[in-house]
């Protein structure tokens, strides 16, 4: 396995771009209009240097024909493990993982070793991810080493480039604590990005609680440890005037809470993960810790709610929260493994085939969930396809079905809950930065 | 091969046919017990490991004295004196039996799941002898064996089973296992100590013991554990004996003949009044002795041997 895997990745390798690129035959997708149009792409320096209809080109010509191409998707929640733990996913392979998925930038989140809680270790993200083909847009921990005691040093972190702030998979528990972040952040209006979790209720809990965790003879984490803290930090949001985003939502309540804060204009936005969208607690059934993951999968009747949630706009974010984590540590007995799965690679692949091709989203919604959303969230360009514009996009086969296989993994890792499931749509290829992966 | 799966993972999804072929073999295994030479050769040649990775004693004595019953060749580990100590995984663990050519495995583990992940990896069959808070399907089958041989049928009994249910593979073994067989059964306890949808499972759910009680032919009491006190899942022994402890006293509005199990070891005085544990209501021994018998039975069914019993 081994041995294919490097293969793969041989195969297919990031490049810069030498000479002008010619994309012929395809359509891309006007953020504009909400529309796909018929056009040739010429890529030079960077740049779109001109959309329309080409004979001739002195360059290389990439046949798009068949295919479709976006403005390049930002994923706002991963985990890449470097510094510390570069044997599960490094920035640059978590990089080219995003590639194959087809983002073009994504935002790592802070819990690394060390973490990244001041300028210093910002700037080390920025510095590696510079020559990368993906935007790194680094998020900064809350509390200094996500301990939820003290402030860390936000301002010059902000000022090192971070995003959005975050103590992710370490809710602190302290109000007081969680109070004084967010009036603080409230200086940089930049949005603090919060697991929703009270911990005192998920307590040794590893899998959803109900029908499933009660046949399986498996500790549960009940919907209200989500659902108590996000109604908490919207509490807190509302108060301090922060700007909140709700990471990976699972559960009905927690939809039913956001939209009411939303309807009274509390400044809060929120993400939802594609296995929180496709996969219900009933997968833990076959005690494979890659359906191990928190918030856990929840029933097929938070999955409803939440597709619907989607649809109406209560959510604005699809992020993959994709977490690597080495074969060692996942294949083990269910109750010992660490939460997280892999998501990068898989994502689009699923949204079209269980969410666009089952008439649940449309396209225009799946730019606003990828695309427009997040990057408003976080105050960054959108990248529309138009001439003069920097070149950031993606090439995708929407109609390829492709199954997912361990062996073809960009990612170092392989946690993947969606191996041996038949997807559709393939990302041909990526540009950014001057930088062409294609497959 | 006579049951459907090479291995028992619990009795969730296996059939009343089953589980009877299960009792008839055990019957012929019973009466063997009863022989002055209580050896037969059944399984001469077959090699069966006992991976206990958690405490017990009464069943892997049970595993253990069944195994040499049937002439297996036996090979036994705990937790404590094998490689687990030094950090082995499962997975190397059982690569190692694999290598030493077993032909059962019969495992317990603290994580549920674990026979399962076992079987995915093994070409041995699998016997699970308690995993995690998830199953324990042959002390569910010695069970409802005993009961079987006490009132000659089992479909239409009541039986409650009381006590800490959420953290019981014997209950949940039980629950399944009962209602495969047609045995209308409850569960009573603590509502902390009650899992969530468990009357999806097909159980009727009490918290009040005299309620419960009424007309059963059957209670089983469970083992409390008495550490579950100190994460405040119940306020105290004292309060669990006055509402769930089982008494001579509550007993008279169950059946007259009602029989009482408890898969052991009995907290005496908190669940059970030491009393009635020694009682003529008691199956609680013969509950034991038929654990030998089951498991032969299990091994026997699941060894592969081909030839027709002979014993």
């Amino acid at each position: 396995m081994g041995e294919k895997l490097n293969i793969y990745r041989k195969k297919f390798k990031v490049a810069d771009c030498l000479e002008p690129y010619l994309l012929r035959g395809g359509k891309y997708w006007d953020i504009k209009t909400s529309k796909f149009i018929n056009a040739d792409i010429i890529i030079e320096n960077g740049i779109i240097k001109d959309i329309g209809k080409f004979s001739s080109f002195n360059g290389k010509v990439v046949d798009t024909s068949g295919q479709v191409i976006f403005p390049g998707f930002i994923d706002i929640h991963v985990h890449f493990r470097e510094p510390g733990r570069e044997d599960e996913e490094t920035i640059s392979t978590g990089s080219t993982a995003a590639a194959a998925g087809g983002f073009s930038a994504v935002c790592p989140m802070p819990n690394t070793d060390p973490v990244i809680d001041n300028q210093e270790m910002v700037r080390f993200v920025l510095e590696k991810g510079r020559d990368l083909i993906t935007d790194i847009f680094p998020i900064g921990a809350i509390s200094k080493n996500l301990k939820g005691e003290e402030i860390s040093e936000i301002a010059d972190m902000v000022n090192a480039g971070i995003v959005a702030l975050s103590d992710d998979g370490f809710p602190t528990a302290n109000l007081g604590m969680m109070r004084r972040s967010m009036e603080y952040a409230t200086m940089f209006d930049i949005p603090v990005i919060l697991h929703s979790e009270e911990k005192a209720l998920s307590g040794e809990g590893v899998m959803n609680e109900g029908y499933y965790s009660t046949k399986l003879g498996l500790a549960g984490i009940p919907s209200i440890s989500e659902e108590i803290a996000v109604i908490r930090n919207i509490m807190i949001a509302e108060y301090t005037g922060c700007r909140l985003h709700i990471a990976h939502v699972s559960t009905a309540g927690s939809v039913e809470i956001i939209k009411n804060a939303k309807e009274r204009g509390v400044r809060v936005t929120c993400e939802v993960t594609p296995h929180h969208l496709t996969l219900t607690d009933k997968c833990t059934e076959t005690f494979d810790p890659n359906f191990k993951m928190n918030p856990p999968l929840r029933t097929e009747k938070d999955v409803e709610v939440i597709k619907n949630a989607l649809k109406n706009d209560v959510i604005d974010v699809i992020a993959t929260d994709h977490a690597p984590h080495s074969i060692e540590e996942k294949e083990v007995e269910f109750d010992k493994a660490p939460f997280g799965i892999i998501g990068l690679e898989t994502a689009f692949g699923i949204i079209n085939e269980r969410l666009i091709n089952k008439n649940i989203i449309t396209f225009e919604k799946l730019t606003e969930k990828l695309i427009i959303n997040p990057r408003n969230i976080l105050k960054l360009d959108i990248p529309e396809i138009k001439k003069n514009n920097r070149a950031n996009l993606a090439i995708i086969k929407l109609d390829k079905k492709w199954t997912v296989e361990n062996g073809n993994f960009f990612s170092i890792s392989r946690n993947s809950p969606f191996v041996g499931m038949k997807l559709s749509g393939e990302i041909k290829g990526v540009f950014n930065k001057n930088k062409v992966w294609i497959r | 091969m006579p049951l459907s799966s090479k291995h028992l993972l619990g009795l969730e999804g296996v059939s009343k046919k089953e589980i009877e072929l299960i009792f008839k073999t055990a019957d012929i295994f019973k009466e063997v017990l009863e022989r002055p030479i209580k050896r037969v050769p059944t399984l001469t040649g077959k090699t069966v490991v006992n991976l206990f990775y958690e405490s017990s004693t009464r069943t892997r004595i049970s595993f253990e004295l069944a195994e040499r019953r049937l002439s297996a060749d036996i090979v036994s580990f705990s937790a404590s004196t094998s490689s687990t100590s030094k950090g082995e995984t499962l997975k190397d663990t059982a690569r190692n039996i694999e290598a030493m050519k077993i032909d059962i495995v019969v495992i317990r583990h603290s994580a549920p799941g674990a026979p399962l992940f076992l079987s995915k990896i093994l070409n041995s069959s699998i016997i699970n002898a308690g995993d995690g808070a998830h199953e324990h399907p042959t002390q569910a089958l010695l069970d409802m064996y005993s009961l079987r041989e006490k009132f000659g049928k089992l479909e239409g009994l009541k039986v409650l089973i009381v006590g800490d249910i959420s953290h019981s593979r014997v209950a949940l073994s039980n629950i399944y296992g009962m209602t495969t067989m047609g045995i209308d059964v409850s569960v009573c306890g603590p509502a902390t100590l009650i899992p969530r949808e468990l009357d999806k499972l097909g159980v009727k759910i009490f918290y009040n013991l005299d309620e419960a009680i009424k007309h059963k032919n059957v209670i089983m009491a469970l083992r409390i554990q008495l550490e579950r006190q100190k994460v405040g899942l119940f306020p105290s022994t004292r309060e669990y004996y006055n509402y769930f402890g089982i008494t001579k006293e509550r007993l008279k509005s169950a059946k007259k003949d009602v029989v009482i199990m408890h898969p052991g070891p009995i907290n005496r005085g908190i669940e059970l009044d030491s009393d009635i544990a020694d009682s003529k209501y008691s199956i609680i021994l013969e509950q034991v002795a038929n654990g030998v018998a089951i498991r032969m039975a299990i091994l026997y069914l699941l060894s592969g041997v081909e030839s027709s019993l002979k014993v």
